[in-house]
């Protein structure tokens, strides 16, 4: 069930360069039971800026969650003004996250998070390991000072890193690490060269993408986000990447 | 009788607030988080005689108090919108406010022809005003006498009142309105958005895929508030006012600067709750004006020689 809520903030703290970890109390939290799914954030009061930030859930705990950004343009700078205390207009939880269900127990999980990727990969670790799933985690960064959650990370499983520029793990994409690697289901979330390659390099018999596109309602109303089917790439069909997804099977839309 | 009830060409509204088409979907989404009974009245995605993709993405973009869009009128086409869209609608008791819209004018008057039809669809909104498609839209809505000639056409064959929705990206939106009036327009709704663009300083290029979109959201708000003040002194059909209406504040405005009616946009991405909460403001707003009912303030910005029964500041 979609509500709105002024969730109180209960810390807010910088987890790495210009990445903020934001934990919010609220009766929201409850209704979230899916990793991969999102929550819209109005950062300010008034109407500048206008729209809500789509922003994944990275955590689900008892009366908090937690989520994660990229300190980047305005909106994401009020939002790292926030102290404890104060409060945030979240609407959530929206989408439909990663079907954690789809890894048996005692099967390899790998999870591929990129940059502000990450995030939902945390929530899902944590439902796969207490599932019985053996998880590896992939995670990848432009630099050393980019990187956060490899230790939140190894509590469920291995865990990978990935910098572009090789100041941290190992030099290189994500991919890299991915093709020598076996596993049952792959799920990814990250920037879309990231997800296209992962979705090419067909490292499982089933791999679940979590995309990203620029929202306006988040709801499935306003059609900004919508994407074309595989199965008919040029024509009417089409998918709403926050309501439908954001997170659809490898296969099912063009990305 | 209720203060806010209202009565239009086709139209008996329980109260004068309406999602604005293109910002509501066909209620599906909205469904799930109230009951649409609730509204005045319900504008409708824009439906053309065959589906549409609409524009490749990015298809939004925000700006200084509003947003840009150029979604394209993505829409299932006549048939599916007919035969599924509407008849789930039914299950609400809401007058449909169908948005019609095509490249040229036999798309409009098939469209018309078969929508008004339908038994909840209860008036027509003629889109010819929509700035992100490469045909039609706003091409009839910026050259009075095509839209003139196109509302005949439509009313010609609609079953329902017809409205003709007007773009603000014209010199003198008066002369159109004016024409759509002489085409046998039953009412007005204005304005659609303002054409315009955003470019991205690291690539240098617009953020829009379709290059430009159209502005919606408060920033626009003064600019529907003067041509709804100049139109409605100029027409005698009622016109349904939108343009950045965020709160029941912003409704009033707009009843005062001569509409009869007004449609939430933008808002209802910022808030999806926007259009009950407003209509639960409303009656204080009322009572802090001294209006018995809300159709004593459409126009009270220019109608000099009379008063309502007191202020409260």
């Amino acid at each position: 069930m979609i509500r709105q809520e002024n969730c109180k903030v209960v810390s807010n703290r910088q987890i790495a360069d210009n990445i903020f970890e934001l934990v919010l109390s609220g009766e929201l939290s409850a209704a979230m039971s899916q990793p991969g799914q999102f929550v819209h954030v109005k950062v300010g009061e008034g109407f500048d800026p206008l729209l809500r930030r789509p922003i994944s859930i990275a955590s689900i705990n008892d009366g908090t969650f937690t989520i994660i950004y990229r300190r980047q343009g305005r909106g994401t700078s009020m939002l790292a003004e926030k102290t404890p205390g104060m409060s945030v207009d979240v609407l959530g939880p929206l989408g439909n996250g990663f079907p954690a269900g789809e890894a048996k127990p005692g099967r390899t999980a790998i999870l591929v998070g990129g940059g502000v990727g990450v995030p939902p990969m945390y929530e899902l670790a944590k439902q796969l390991a207490r599932n019985g799933v053996k998880v590896i985690s992939i995670i990848g960064f432009q630099t050393a000072s980019a990187v956060f959650y490899e230790k939140e990370l190894s509590d469920f499983g291995e865990v990978y890193v990935a910098t572009v520029d090789g100041t941290y793990g190992r030099k290189g994409f994500v991919t890299d690490i991915l093709d020598g690697l076996e596993a049952d289901i792959v799920f990814a979330c990250g920037p879309t060269p990231m997800l296209r390659a992962v979705e090419n390099g067909n490292y499982a018999a089933k791999t679940f993408l979590s995309l990203e596109e620029r929202m306006g309602c988040g709801i499935g109303a306003c059609f900004a986000c919508v994407c074309h089917t595989k199965d008919d790439p040029k024509g009417f069909t089409y998918k709403k990447v926050c309501s439908d997804g954001p997170v659809f099977q490898a296969g099912e839309v063009v990305i | 009788m209720s203060s806010l009830s209202i009565q239009l060409p086709g139209l008996n509204l329980k109260n004068p607030v309406m999602p604005a088409s293109g910002c509501f979907g066909f209620g599906r989404e909205f469904s799930q988080l109230y009951d649409l009974s609730q509204l005045g009245a319900i504008m409708i995605k824009a439906t053309t005689p065959e589906p549409r993709f609409g524009n490749p993405t990015p298809r939004v973009a925000e700006t200084p108090g509003g947003m840009l869009n150029a979604i394209g009128l993505q829409n299932p086409g006549l048939e599916k919108v007919f035969n599924e869209e509407l008849p789930w609608l039914d299950q609400f008791d809401v007058p449909i406010i169908a948005n019609i819209a095509g490249s040229t004018e036999d798309d409009y008057v098939k469209v018309a022809e078969q929508m008004s039809k339908a038994p909840n669809v209860h008036a027509l909104e003629l889109n010819i005003s929509c700035p992100n498609v490469k045909t039609g839209g706003i091409a009839f809505g910026t050259d009075p006498e095509m839209a003139k000639a196109l509302t005949r056409k439509v009313k010609d064959v609609s079953e329902v009142p017809v409205y003709v929705k007007l773009s603000p990206n014209v010199s003198d939106i008066v002369k159109v309105a004016r024409a759509v009036e002489d085409g046998g327009a039953d009412g007005i709704t204005m304005i659609n958005t303002l054409l315009g663009m955003r470019i991205d300083l690291m690539t240098g290029q617009p953020i829009l895929a379709n290059k430009t979109g159209g502005l919606s959201g408060p920033s626009v708000k003064p600019v529907a508030i003067r041509m709804i003040y100049e139109v409605s002194q100029q027409v005698s059909i009622p016109i349904i006012g939108m343009g950045g209406i965020q709160s029941a504040e912003d409704v009033v405005e707009f009843f005062l600067a001569g509409a009869s009616a007004a449609a939430v946009g933008t808002q209802n991405f910022v808030d999806p709750f926007v259009c009950p909460k407003i209509i639960e403001e409303l009656p204080e707003w009322l009572a802090k004006l001294g209006a018995d009912h809300i159709s004593e303030l459409t126009g009270r910005s220019w109608k000099k020689n009379e008063r309502l029964a007191y202020y409260r500041p």
